[in-house]
């Protein structure tokens, strides 16, 4: 028997290698000298900024490596670059918080970082058994980070029910996977589209393995009907790690969907687009109505993410590659805006998150202008109004449905972001128009957090203000369809 | 080169922002070095990209500065770029030279003010704005500038927002601006539905494809475009808005209301010459409504008592002289003259602004008077320009307008010709009439006011020198005459000559010296005669004006009150749109249908939202089954229906 | 095809058919009387929710979780071995970072003092 080393391209996984690097280094300066515990955050900021180095270190050669287990092309990098600002964004804003919150832990960091390592195996992977092991390497860190401020009932149920429900839809996942794989005898992408073309029998079988997947990868971007849990554990999660999970988590299940749905099944690219345009309607309508009546911020914040999940499946459903990169855009957009909100709550909600209501908002602009400001430039573009990157973000999404012939869809879209507007200006009104009785003092953001919000306000305008440069990126960055 | 053409428009952006945010805990020197060295810079840089395009050889002055793409959506693709030639460069050199200076005046003029960096941040605000409408390369940016000159007008006319009749002001002069802006809205959208883009170049180079000459289409445009023009520089029957401007600060006057934002309008329509000289039937409306305004303005202003109110009005007629040389195609001339006129009516407002300073707000010329004694160098400045407005030799005013009126009559059009003189005499009698007014005569200056009665500090008198200065020598770009002398003309006319087509008849006619001499002699003539009638009336005998005012009362009445225009748009216009609104729309649409609307559409989806809450029930069990469930539908939706 | 699975489908049908027949049965004519105790599932004198008698230590479980992990260490280590010399320095490497990560995770969790039994 001859063993063939595959040829491995380390240079693709290089973020991976350095995030994991980083993460291991943190766990050991943690349990071995206390001196550096202030200084953890910095470090995994450094990690993450030098793999996003090595991440937007352009490729020439898009091909797969590691035996054509993962794909080393502009795709996996353009999402990977997402995930790292969103992981960058994230421990920005944890500092202060996990100081205040008794939770400044090595692990914490770690977790996030391999978290992020999770992530980038799923935008990344070209088989399903590395799509697999990443979702289940992002799943596992989210659970523990959604448990993590133990001290509190809420987190800890949080932690239980995203685990127990993260199981349950793990094995929708592997269900379908496994069908597939049974009917094709493979489990990469690429040679399971080509079997398939040689032998059509047993569609029945594969329909029912796709769709078991996306089941799997809807759980893990929140759609309805799949996304009950999201409320829950964004409320009891620790505000950072709810920033996190609302951002990165959702990007790399869209990530993974378009891969397998692009690569491995435009053979029945009728019916996906069926099912994803089910569900964005589902998920913009239900994630819009229900937070309506929310009067949590973090828990209105939490159905805003479902929605604006259902959002990006509107631009998966255009299945055209201006969809593709419509979508990739939004993402980017989104990651900004929201980390950045989340970010604002988790500061004026105060230490072990004492208030994280509309009545912590009011008169905010009376206490801290400038947060105030920044809160309503947030809140401005996830309502979509320009000239905030999130207006464009959705009209390049809307645009691309359009252009797909989807209207009705796109209708409901519109008419969803007309609703979606009213409870993000609910909270500007609170914030510039209603007294706070209690009169608080103001709140007193750390560098790390100004930085974040300085960073996140130039993005949201530079990408609302020049969209096209990101866009051409993006553009440059599909799959072949 | 060129490629920091993004940087002259973006300082005074960062000079707003920076005075805007953080003007509050600045020191006045903080909010001066943000807001004076952003808009000096971008005179200093101004001036370094103008040299460059005048070293250029004539066929090559267009300097393009395309910054990105920014919008590319379908068949609209606009990009973020900026255009330098000699048409916008001329403009440029007004807008930072003339704002530099005003900026520099209103730190002595507002140095008592409260909020003295929330007037920094618009008046940078309002210098990005007209930066970007003059030097935008497509017609979606010059509107962007556009609408933003309109909202900093706003903000500055109401900048004393606790007083009403600033705050009147404001909204008067946004509500007509809007009317205006509507038909520019309108021209463009039809501009992009013709040509398919909204690039000048482009536009331009097409015109002839595209358009007949004389067409439905290009007529349609140019007027819609006009409408615009109209609305911003205050021409009938728009007009009303300019006089009440004067509310605001009097630096804002000189800066917003004589020398840039209201030659907005004589700037689209020379930018837009290509499309206008397809257009006779436009243009004849063009000359006639500038023609109008020049001497309907130039009447009104003869009794008008607030010094600022009667160079209002003559800023309105003044801006009728330049549509009517865009009329008869003489583009060039109406160029010159919003220069010069930015020069001395600048100077002009700047003076009446150092007279109301030291009078301590006092704006009524009768209350004034031999203020020539205590503030030389405001008297001195104050005569130059107003030498130069009333068109006497050989300061700027004189070959601006002359080149106007020689244009006018040389294209054939003898009526316009005579009321563009007759509103030249009028101009220099009541100009003259503000002068001796306020500077000669007896003193009838309130006892209070008199103690502070001082000459303006340097920070003040300084610009007024610079600008007077420019306002006595600024004419000799235009040498009319000597063919090779005439260096404006040179530089602005390949910028309106349009490959063969065409042309203005103006620009046609040769040359007659005869005829132009003898023109120069009536026109002035005609002002001599102006400032000699001045002079007797209100020097010389001011009991015969006194007899005269008896004798004429019914006239003087009328004239004296606009000719009642406001209060008949009020009539006509206001209180039926009030009326209509107040009864049909509020009561009737507003608060029955719509609302009735809104709520219901509110209360239902906050009712399907609280029914939605319901399925959130918390319970781990029933979040697995809702998944089973819909992971069901998901698959039998394929198994049954998808098939 | 599906003739082959007719029997099974009737035997599901039939044995659903059995459990469902005796439930409605005894909801329909069987004497209604309940209590508390009554209503609680197993009912059969135990009460379902309850503290347990001792307290396990939970150190049992992270022994028993940290033996599984080098456990499986030697699963792969086995095979490793066998085929040492065809896979060369490259297979040596892999494996040293694959013990190297290992000895990592077990400095961690003797310095968190998970070993410690007390």
């Amino acid at each position: 028997m001859d063993i063939v080393i595959p040829s491995i391209s380390f240079s693709a996984i290089m973020p991976e290698l350095v995030l994991l690097a980083v993460g291991i280094l943190i766990l050991l300066l943690d349990v071995f000298s206390e001196k550096h515990s202030g200084k953890l955050a910095y470090i995994a900021v450094g990690g993450v900024a030098t793999a996003l180095f090595f991440a937007m270190t352009p490729i020439t050669d898009p091909s797969t490596t590691f035996a054509g287990l993962y794909s080393a092309d502009r795709f996996t990098q353009f999402f990977k670059v997402i995930f790292l600002i969103g992981t960058g964004l994230t421990l920005l804003i944890s500092e202060k918080y996990a100081k205040e919150n008794n939770i400044n832990h090595g692990e914490y960091y770690s977790l996030i970082l391999f978290a992020t390592v999770g992530m980038m195996f799923m935008a990344g992977g070209a088989d399903l058994i590395t799509i697999f092991m990443g979702v289940e390497l992002m799943s596992i860190c989210l659970y523990i980070l959604a448990g993590y401020t133990r001290a509190r009932m809420a987190s800890n149920e949080a932690s239980m029910k995203y685990f127990l429900l993260g199981a349950f839809a793990s094995g929708f996942l592997l269900y379908g996977m496994g069908l597939i794989y049974g009917i094709t005898g493979q489990t990469k992408l690429v040679k399971i589209a080509g079997a398939i073309s040689a032998n059509s029998d047993n569609m029945m079988v594969l329909v029912i393995g796709a769709g078991l997947m996306i089941v799997g990868f809807a759980f893990k971007l929140a759609a309805v009907p799949f996304h009950q849990w999201t409320p829950d554990v964004y409320q009891g999660a620790p505000i950072p790690v709810t920033a996190f999970m609302s951002s990165g988590p959702k990007a790399a299940a869209l990530a993974a969907i378009l891969r397998v749905l692009v690569e491995a099944m435009n053979f029945i690219q009728v019916d996906w687009i069926m099912w994803v345009s089910v569900l964005a309607i589902m998920t913009m309508t239900v994630g819009n109505i229900a937070a309506l009546v929310q009067s949590d911020i973090k828990r209105m914040l939490a159905f805003s993410s479902i929605s604006h999940a259902g959002y990006a499946l509107v631009g998966v459903s255009a299945a055209t590659s201006d969809g593709v990169s419509a979508v990739m855009f939004y993402m980017l957009v989104y990651t900004f805006m929201n980390i950045a909100a989340f970010g604002i709550l988790a500061l004026v909600a105060k230490a072990n998150e004492q208030n994280t209501s509309i009545d912590a908002f009011k008169g905010l602009f009376r206490t801290n202008p400038v947060l105030a400001a920044v809160m309503t430039i947030m809140l401005f573009s996830l309502a979509g109004i320009p000239p905030m990157g999130g207006f464009m973000a959705k009209f390049y999404i809307f645009m691309s449905a359009v252009n797909a012939g989807h209207l009705g869809l796109v209708l409901v879209a519109v008419i969803n972001s007309a609703i979606g507007a009213y409870y993000y200006i609910k909270v500007i009104v609170a914030i510039y128009f209603q007294e706070n009785p209690e009169k608080p003092e103001p709140v007193k953001a750390g560098p790390s957090l100004v930085f974040a919000l300085l960073v996140s306000v130039i993005a949201v305008f530079v990408l609302g203000l020049m969209p096209d440069c990101y866009l051409t990126i993006a553009g440059k960055a599909l799959l072949p369809f | 080169m060129g490629d920091f053409l993004w940087v002259i428009v973006l300082l005074p952006l960062i000079g707003a922002i920076a005075t805007g945010l953080f003007g509050q805990k600045m020191s006045k020197a903080g909010v001066n070095f943000w807001a004076l060295g952003s808009t000096g810079l971008s005179f200093l840089l101004a001036v370094i990209a103008f040299i460059e395009l005048v070293l250029r050889p004539a066929s090559e002055r267009v300097i393009v500065n395309t910054v990105y793409s920014w919008i590319a959506a379908g068949d609209l693709n606009v990009n973020a770029g900026f255009l330098l030639d000699p048409l916008s460069g001329i403009w440029l050199l007004i807008v930072t030279g003339v704002g530099f200076l005003i900026h520099i005046y209103s730190t002595g003029y507002m140095s008592h003010d409260h909020s003295y960096w929330r007037f920094f941040c618009y008046l940078n605000l309002f210098m990005f704005s007209m930066l970007m409408l003059v030097m935008g390369d497509n017609y979606l940016l010059m509107f962007i500038g556009w609408e933003g000159v309109g909202l900093c007008s706003y903000l500055l006319i109401g900048y004393d927002y606790h007083r009403d009749a600033a705050a009147t002001a404001g909204k008067k002069a946004f509500v007509m601006n809007r009317i205006g802006d509507f038909g520019f809205m309108l021209g463009m959208f039809l501009i992009f539905v013709t040509f398919g883009t909204l690039d000048y170049q482009t536009v331009f180079n097409n015109a002839h494809d595209k358009l007949a000459v004389g067409g439905a289409v290009a007529t349609a445009i140019t007027l819609l475009l006009f409408v615009g023009a109209v609305g911003k520089s205050a021409q009938i029957p728009l007009y009303t808005w300019l006089p009440d401007a004067m509310e605001g600060p009097t630096p804002v006057s000189a800066l917003i209301h004589a020398a840039t934002m209201v030659t907005a309008g004589v700037y689209m329509v020379c930018r837009s010459s290509v499309l206008f000289d397809m257009a006779p039937t436009s243009m004849a409306v063009v000359a006639v409504i500038g023609a109008a305004t020049a001497i309907f303005a130039a009447t009104i202003g003869l009794f008008q008592k607030d010094i600022k109110k009667v160079l209002a009005y003559s800023t309105v007629s003044q801006l009728g002289y330049m549509f009517m040389a865009c009329g008869v195609g003489a583009y060039v001339a109406a160029a010159f003259h919003v220069m010069t006129h930015a020069f001395f009516k600048a100077c002009l407002f700047l003076g009446s602004g150092s007279v109301i300073h030291a009078m301590s707000g006092e704006q009524n010329m009768e209350k004034m008077g031999g203020l020539k004694k205590h503030m030389p160098k405001t008297y001195w400045t104050f005569l130059i320009s107003t030498l130069a407005i009333a068109g006497i030799f050989p300061f700027a005013g004189f070959f601006s307008k002359d080149e106007i009126l020689y244009k006018t009559y040389a294209s054939g059009n003898i009526v316009l010709w005579g009321i563009g003189a007759v509103a030249a005499g009028i101009t220099a009698f009541y100009m003259f009439r503000a002068v001796f007014m306020t500077f000669h005569g007896t003193s009838r200056v309130e006892p209070e006011a008199m103690k502070h009665l001082h000459e303006s500090p340097n920070v003040m008198t300084t610009p007024l020198i610079i600008l007077a200065g420019l306002a006595a020598v600024g004419g000799f770009l235009g040498v009319p005459i000597i063919e090779g002398w005439n260096i404006l003309h040179n530089f602005l006319g390949p910028v309106f000559e349009h490959g063969g087509t065409a042309h203005g008849p103006a620009e046609h006619g040769e040359h007659h010296l005869t005829t132009e001499l003898m023109l120069m002699g009536v026109s002035i003539g005609i002002a001599v005669v102006g400032i000699a009638k001045a002079y007797i009336a209100y020097i010389k005998h001011p009991e015969i004006t006194e007899k005269l005012y008896k004798m004429f009362k019914p006239i003087h009445t009328v004239i004296y009150n606009k000719y009642y225009v406001d209060e008949l748009y009020d009539i006509l216009i206001v209180k039926p749109t009030v009326a209509t609104s107040r009864w049909v729309l509020h009561k009737l649409v507003d608060e029955i249908i719509i609302d009735g609307i809104v709520n219901g559409v509110g209360d239902f989806f906050v009712t399907l939202s609280s029914m939605v809450k319901k399925f959130q029930s918390g319970l781990l069990r029933d979040y697995a089954l809702t998944m089973m469930l819909g992971a069901l539908l998901f698959v039998s939706f394929y198994l049954w229906g998808g098939k | 095809m599906l003739n082959q699975y007719l029997p099974i489908i009737v035997m599901i049908v039939a044995a659903a058919g059995t459990a469902i027949g005796m439930i409605v049965a005894t909801t329909l004519i069987g004497p209604k009387k309940s209590f508390p105790d009554k209503d609680e599932p197993f009912e059969c004198g135990v009460s379902p929710v309850h503290n347990p008698k001792s307290r396990f230590s939970i150190s049992f479980y992270v022994i028993a979780m940290l033996f599984i992990i080098f456990d499986i260490e030697a699963v792969f280590l086995f095979p490793w071995a066998v085929i040492f010399q065809k896979l060369g320095m490259f297979g040596f490497i892999e494996m040293l970072l694959f013990i190297f990560v290992l000895a990592v995770g077990l400095v961690y969790v003797w310095r968190k003092g998970a070993l410690e039994w007390e």
